[in-house]
C-alpha cells in the first residue's frame, strides 16, 4: 500500500524526522491561506497523487506570492497529471500540499528496504540526491553505499560509520545523520515498511537533514496490526476495478488488453496472461480467485470482468485441485445466467471432477466455448476478441 | 527413492482443529496415512479426526516421534508456530499459511540458519508430495503419478499443471515441492536441485519460477556448474506490469529487476530447457531428458 506525500511527512514529523513546514489544500483559497500561514517569500505547490516524477509533468511548482499560489493551485487542482509513472491517461489531482521552500546546501539519497536474499533491512545512501538511483548505481556505483542490518541484532554503530565514512560526510553532517538514521530505522520496523525512500534528503544551509520527499510502501500482510496506516489508504488513487475486487477477496490487477481472465492461483493467473500474449492477444487483467473460491466470489469476478468495456472475450482457466471443477462450472453457469453473457466465454477446466464440470457447461444451454487445454483456450479467446 | 518425505515420514498438523487444518489433514491422511497427531494449544488430550491432539509441538514430538509438521496457523501467529517447530527440532516444517508479514519471517530465517535439524518449506505454498508415499499439503493427490521427474515451484497451480502434463506424458514424479511465493521463505531452488541431483530415481528436474527477486537467476548459475541431470523451466509473469504485486507477495518487478525475460535468459544460458508457454512444461522436460540420453 502507498500513501500520499503529505501523509508520509506527517508520519515523519510524528517520529521526530525533520520535514519542511507544509499544509494540505483542497482548493485554491486554502492554498492561498497556506502560503500566508507559511509566511515565507516562496512556497512550493505539490500535486498529491500516487506517482513519481511529478515535477516533470507540471505537478510541482514554485510560487512567490499568495496570489500566484492561488492561481497555480487553481490550474493544478482538477488537472490530469501525466508523469512517466502514470501512463498516458494521467492521474486526477484532487489534493495539493503547500510547502515552505528550503535552503538547500546539498542533496542526498536515502532508502531502506527488505533485502530478500540476506533476510536483512538494507540501507542505501548516496551523495547523488534527486537523481534516478538505478542510473547512479549503474554509472557511478562508488557514489552509493549499502549496509545490511540484521533486525534480530538491530542497528549498530558500525552500520552508521560504514555509511558516513564512505560518503565522506562532514563532522556536522555525521552528527545529524547519526541522529536521523535510528529514527528512520525504527519507523521501518514499527510500521512494517517494505520500502522507505527519501529522494532528496536535503542538507540545509542551517545545518539540518530534512526529508524533502518521502515514499513509503507498507507490507500489506502487516496492515492488520497498523489500523492508523490502513486508514490512510486513498481509494481515489487506485484502479476502481482493483478496489471493487479487493472487497470480495479477489486478487485483481487491471491491465489494458481485451481478454478478461478468471483463473485460480497467482502463478497460473500470470501464466494465463503470458499464454494469451504468446497467442497474439493481450490480457485485460490479472485475476486470481484463489484456491477456495465460492460461487459468490466467481459471480463477483464475472461482474468486474463484464463491467470493463475493454473486455471483448473472457477466458476462464481453472486447474481444480481443492476447488472442484463441478463447483466452478456451476458458479460460471449461474454467474453467466444472472449477468447475461455479454461477450464470448471460453472455459478450460482441468483437475478434480473435470468430467462433471464439462457436462454442466455443456448442458447449461449457454454459449460457452470449451477448451481442451490452456493453449487451445488462449487461441480461442484471442480469436474471439478480434 | 525420493527426497525429504516418504514412507517413513511421521507428520503432525499445527492448527489441526481449524477448518483448513482439519480438512487438509483428512485429505492428506486419506492419500497416505503418515499423520500421527496434531497441535492446538488448549485442546491437548483430546482426539480430532482420529488423531491425538497436543498443546505444544514439543509434547507432540515426544509422544508421537513426529519428524515433520504441516502448519495451518493464521498469519499473525504463523511465525511463532514455525519457530516453535524449529525449537522442537522437527526436521521438515511445511508452512501453508499465506499472508505472513515479511518482517516476521526474518527472525524465522535466522533461526533456520542456526538450526542443525530443521528445514522449512514455504510459507504461502501448496506443500510437498512424494506420490504414493506421503502428501503434506493442499495439492490434489490424485493427479500425481510416481515416476521420474522432480518438481520445484513457487506457484501452486503451476505445479499442478506440470504434474498433470508429466503424468499425461507417462513420466510421473519423484517428489514435488512448492517453495512458495513470499519474499522470504525456507528452502530454495539450489538446495532442492542438489537433493534431486543426488536422488537416483529422479531423471530430470522441472523448476518453475515467477517475477520478483533473483532466486531463479542464482539457481540457474548453480545448475550450470553443479547439476548434470536435465533441467527444464518456466517463468510466470512475462506480461506482468512493473511495480504491481501479482498475487504472491514476492511477485513484483521492482525497478528493472526481477523480470521474466531476465530470468529466462539466465536459465537458457545455463543450459536449462525453457518452456515459452505454460502448456509446454511437460514437453520441455521430456525433450531435455531425451537430449541428455
Amino acid at each position: 500500500m502507498n500513501i500520499h506525500e503529505y501523509q508520509a511527512k506527517a508520519l515523519f514529523a510524528q517520529n521526530g524526522v525533520h520535514v519542511p513546514e507544509g499544509y494540505l489544500a483542497l482548493n485554491p483559497t486554502e492554498a492561498e491561506f497556506a502560503f500566508r500561514r507559511l509566511g515565507g517569500p516562496i512556497a512550493v505547490v505539490k500535486a498529491q497523487v500516487h506517482a513519481g516524477g511529478r515535477g516533470k509533468g507540471g505537478g510541482v511548482k514554485l510560487v512567490k506570492s499568495p496570489e500566484e499560489c492561488f492561481n497555480v493551485s487553481k490550474s493544478m487542482i482538477g488537472m490530469k497529471l501525466v508523469t512517466p509513472q502514470t501512463g498516458a491517461e494521467g492521474k486526477l489531482v484532487r489534493k495539493l500540499y503547500i510547502e515552505a521552500g528550503s535552503n538547500i546546501d546539498k542533496e542526498f539519497y536515502l532508502a531502506m528496504l527488505v533485502d530478500r536474499d540476506t533476510a536483512t533491512i538494507a540501507i542505501m545512501f548516496s551523495t547523488e540526491g534527486g537523481m534516478d538511483i538505478e542510473e547512479v548505481a549503474a554509472k557511478t556505483p562508488e557514489k552509493i553505499i549499502t549496509v545490511n542490518v540484521d533486525p534480530t541484532a538491530g542497528l549498530q554503530g558500525y552500520h552508521l560509520r560504514n555509511l558516513t565514512f564512505a560518503m565522506k560526510l562532514s563532522k556536522e553532517q555525521t552528527k545529524e545523520f547519526n541522529a536521523l538514521i535510528p529514527k528512520l530505522y525504527n519507523m521501518f520496523v514499527k510500521y512494517d515498511f517494505s520500502l522507505l525512500e527519501i529522494n532528496p534528503l536535503v542538507w540545509t544551509k542551517e545545518g539540518k537533514f530534512i526529508a524533502l520527499d518521502g515514499k513509503m510502501n507498507f507490507d500489506e500482510n502487516a496492515l492488520y496490526r497498523h489500523k492508523e496506516i490502513a486508514a490512510m489508504r486513498d481509494y481515489d488513487e487506485e484502479d476502481i476495478r482493483e478496489v471493487e475486487a479487493s472487497k470480495y477477496g479477489l486478487n485483481y490487477i487491471g491491465l489494458d488488453g481485451t481478454i478478461g481472465c478468471l483463473v485460480n492461483g497467482a502463478g497460473l493467473a500470470m501464466a494465463t496472461m503470458d499464454i494469451i500474449k504468446h497467442c497474439g492477444g493481450s490480457p485485460a487483467n490479472f485475476l486470481d480467485v484463489g484456491g477456495g473460491a465460492s460461487e459468490e466470489m466467481v459471480t463477483n469476478a464475472f461482474r468486474i470482468l463484464f463491467s470493463d468495456i475493454r473486455v471483448k472475450a473472457v477466458f476462464v482457466n481453472i486447474f481444480g485441485g481443492i476447488m472442484r471443477c463441478d463447483v466452478i462450472a456451476n458458479a460460471v453457469v449461474n454467474a453467466a445466467k444472472a449477468l447475461g453473457l455479454k461477450v464470448p466465454l471460453i472455459v478450460r477446466l482441468e483437475g478434480t471432477n473435470v468430467e462433471q464440470g464439462k457436462a454442466i457447461l455443456r448442458e447449461s444451454g449457454l454459449k460457452i466455448t470449451p477448451a481442451d487445454n490452456m493453449e487451445d483456450g488462449a487461441r480461442k479467446a484471442v480469436a474471439a476478441a478480434k | 527413492m525420493s527426497i525429504i518425505v516418504g514412507k517413513n515420514t511421521k507428520v503432525i498438523t499445527q492448527g489441526i482443529t481449524g477448518k483448513s487444518g482439519e480438512f487438509h489433514t483428512k485429505l492428506s491422511q486419506e492419500y497416505a496415512p503418515r499423520f500421527v497427531g496434531g497441535v492446538t494449544p488448549g485442546k491437548g488430550g483430546t482426539t480430532h479426526i482420529g488423531l491425538p491432539v497436543f498443546d505444544t509441538v514439543k509434547e507432540a514430538k515426544e509422544k508421537t516421534d513426529a519428524n515433520a509438521t504441516m502448519i495451518f496457523v493464521p498469519p499473525p501467529f504463523a511465525a511463532d508456530a514455525i519457530l516453535e517447530a524449529i525449537a522442537a527440532e522437527i526436521e521438515t516444517i511445511v508452512c501453508i499459511t499465506e499472508g505472513i508479514p515479511v518482517l516476521d519471517m526474518i527472525p524465522v530465517k535466522k533461526a533456520l540458519e542456526r538450526s542443525k535439524t530443521s528445514k522449512l518449506i514455504g510459507p504461502n505454498c501448496p506443500g510437498i508430495i512424494t506420490p504414493g508415499e506421503c502428501k503434506i499439503g493442499i495439492m490434489p493427490g490424485h493427479i500425481h503419478k510416481r515416476g521420474r521427474v522432480g518438481i520445484i515451484s513457487k506457484s501452486g497451480t503451476l505445479t499442478y499443471e506440470s504434474v498433470g502434463q508429466t503424468t499425461a506424458l507417462g513420466l510421473g514424479q519423484t517428489t514435488c515441492i512448492g517453495i512458495g511465493g513470499d519474499p522470504i521463505g525456507g528452502m530454495s531452488y539450489i538446495e532442492l536441485l542438489q537433493m534431486f541431483e543426488e536422488d537416483p530415481e529422479t531423471e530430470g528436474i522441472i523448476m518453475i519460477g515467477e517475477i520478483g527477486g533473483d532466486l531463479e537467476i542464482r539457481a540457474a548459475e548453480f545448475v550450470k556448474s553443479n547439476i548434470k541431470k536435465p533441467v527444464a523451466g518456466f517463468i510466470a509473469g512475462q506480461t506482468a506490469p512493473k511495480g504491481k504485486r501479482m498475487g504472491h507477495a514476492g511477485a513484483i518487478i521492482s525497478g528493472s529487476h526481477g523480470t521474466a525475460a531476465e530470468k529466462m535468459d539466465a536459465m537458457k544460458a545455463a543450459g536449462i530447457t525453457v518452456a515459452e508457454a505454460p502448456s509446454d512444461i511437460g514437453k520441455a522436460i521430456a525433450t531435455a531428458i531425451s537430449r541428455k540420453r
